[in-house]
């Protein structure tokens, strides 16, 4: 039913968003849990940065990224000094960009997760003698639970959705850097219809059932993991 | 395992300054006026406020000096706070064992069923903190703070959250750890009637400092304390069971200054019990009352008077060595002719069996 192309197009933006994903919440859960609990004075210019690819056309990040990484920029002469080369138009490349992109995505769910568990229950469990480290395991990452399945749903949904920065920086490369947005506008420009229907249609009811499983689950853990 | 604190917290608005120590057992009442740190003083004690200053020795163990300071998670203490706060995630099970699981490992191992016994929790074990009452989770976490066997037991007024039903639940347990344990507890609350039946100590705290200090029974009948001029001001008398009479379903009740006849108990012969009398149910005569319905009649000596308002004095008597409060009119207290040393009787209407 798919062309050769589409699937592996398919294949490259679900690599893609699995590993932006999990590469978001390995650094955006430190990122969110410092948001979340400092005191510093200049939070704000942090939580501002974190926010700003909500707000910025997709374009506009991906030319940055552009000139950044190519090999002309100063990522890209980073990488060349090291032995690397530049990372535009390379999967590396769209990596580093979905990572950005989708980076408020991630950060903001965690960040207010950890917010709504508060002082209170982290202090209870250091008067029953966990180190800092210990309480954040067994204690403020539980109760986070929810917060953590969102943002990854978030992160996985939008890098799959991702259009603007990946035409930018990656170009549009099949099997390399040919994602399946990308492929879907091929289609649409070549008056294919019919495929074009075939990949939207299927994307579409993917993220349909994502997010209700989401909220379903999000509802289940309601009831057990409020904070009373 | 005496407590010796000195201790100092500065915040923007509110200081805190602090000195005393606590026996090695028994409960200590932290009582006074919202804001005035009876919680910042909890928190400072379980290292919760790392800002503090001072010195506090627990045991053998230093806690505080100047500006080190051992964190929360090293001292050994159990804290409850005003709300429950149970971890949603665990059973009640698993968040009894919480704090047992991070004992170090040379630390005596005490048992999870003692408190849970204590606490009357074996129904309770499986079930999710949102599946219980709110006395049921108070019980829950005093159990948790408790399974840890701390050298310090902290009580940040674990039945201000609750309404009389679930208060009067929570009281019968609290009146047996304060019996059952051989360790300081510092309870905070700023209900008299709370600190009268659970306390043995008092620290009295006014805008983070330390009004006064000392055995609940003393500082409760003292002229110069605010506590001795509430509406409800009371004395507190520490007595012991003497016998029962059958025939009139009475008690006998022995104390320092004599013995009271009360309603029938069935508390064993030689219970200590703690008994309060209203200073407004004692009245004062100058020859002892020969045809009178009232059963405690007792020769006291006139202590001290205080005024209490533009009608009524606090007198201060002393039965013994037992001091007793009596709130009368100043025309009574001027037509009796009451002076510090003067001879006379007192008539207890009603006294109340706390304990």
């Amino acid at each position: 039913m798919f062309a050769e192309q589409d699937l592996q197009a398919l294949w490259l933006s679900l690599k893609l968003a699995s590993l932006t994903t999990l590469i978001l919440l390995l650094l955006g859960t430190p990122l969110a849990w410092w948001l979340a609990r400092s005191r510093w004075r200049y939070r704000f210019v942090l939580e501002a940065l974190v926010a700003l690819p909500l707000v910025l056309p997709p374009t506009v990040l991906g030319f940055y990224l552009l000139v950044a990484l190519g090999p002309e920029g100063p990522v890209g002469q980073l990488m060349q000094s090291l032995g690397g080369g530049p990372l535009a138009f390379t999967f590396a490349g769209l990596v580093v960009g979905s990572v950005l992109y989708s980076l408020p995505f991630v950060v903001q769910p965690l960040q207010n997760a950890f917010q709504s568990i508060g002082q209170r229950p982290m202090e209870v469990a250091a008067t029953l003698g966990a180190s800092p480290m210990d309480r954040f395991f067994s204690v403020a990452l539980p109760l986070a639970r929810p917060g953590f399945l969102t943002a990854a749903v978030l992160g996985f949904a939008h890098t799959l959705g991702e259009f603007g920065v990946v035409l930018m920086i990656g170009g549009n490369i099949p099997g390399r850097t040919q994602v399946i947005s990308i492929a879907i506008y091929d289609h649409v420009e070549a008056l294919e219809y019919g495929s074009a229907h075939g990949i939207a249609a299927g994307l579409l009811l993917f993220s349909f059932v994502l997010l209700l499983a989401v909220y379903g689950l999000n509802r289940r853990w309601s009831g057990a993991a409020s904070w009373r | 395992m005496a407590v010796e604190a000195r201790l100092s917290l500065v915040r923007e608005s509110f200081s805190l300054a602090v000195e005393f120590t606590l026996p090695g057992r028994g409960v200590t009442a932290l009582f006074g006026p919202s804001g005035c740190g009876k919680t910042s003083l909890l928190r400072t004690l379980a290292g919760l406020e790392p800002q503090a200053r001072g010195y506090l020795k627990v045991g053998d163990a230093i806690w505080q000096d100047g500006a080190f300071s051992l964190p929360p998670h090293r001292r050994s203490l159990g804290y409850v706070f005003q709300e429950p706060s149970l971890f949603a995630h665990l059973n009640v099970r698993r968040n009894i064992e919480y704090g047992l699981r991070r004992l170090p490992r040379h630390a005596e191992r005490p048992s999870l069923e003692r408190a849970v016994a204590l606490l009357g929790l074996e129904k309770l074990l499986e079930r999710k903190p949102h599946q219980l009452s709110g006395g049921e989770q108070q019980r829950v976490a005093i159990a948790r703070a408790l399974a840890v066997n701390p050298a310090m037991l902290l009580l940040d007024e674990p039945l201000a959250a609750l309404d009389e039903a679930r208060k009067a639940e929570i009281l019968p347990w609290l009146e047996t750890l304060h019996r059952a344990l051989a360790i300081p507890v510092l309870y905070v609350s700023h209900s008299r009637d709370e600190v009268a039946r659970l306390a043995d100590y008092l620290l009295l705290l006014e805008e983070g400092r330390l009004r006064a200090a000392g055995p609940v029974d003393q500082l409760f009948a003292r002229l110069d304390l605010p506590l001795a001029h509430q509406p409800d001001a009371e004395t507190i008398i520490q007595g012991r069971v003497a016998g029962h009479d059958p025939e009139y379903e009475l008690s006998w009740l022995d104390f320092s200054g004599g013995r009271f006849l009360l309603a029938r108990n069935h508390l064993p012969e030689g219970s200590p019990v703690r008994l309060q009398v209203k200073a407004n149910d004692v009245s004062i005569t100058l020859a002892r009352q020969q045809d009178t319905s009232i059963l405690n009649i007792f020769p006291a000596v006139v202590e001290a008077l205080a005024e209490d308002d533009k009608a009524k004095v606090m007198v201060r008597l002393m039965l013994g060595k037992q001091p007793l409060l009596c709130r009368v009119t100043r025309k009574s207290a001027a037509d009796l002719e009451l002076v510090p040393g003067k001879k006379v009787f007192v008539q207890v209407k009603s006294v109340a069996l706390l304990l």
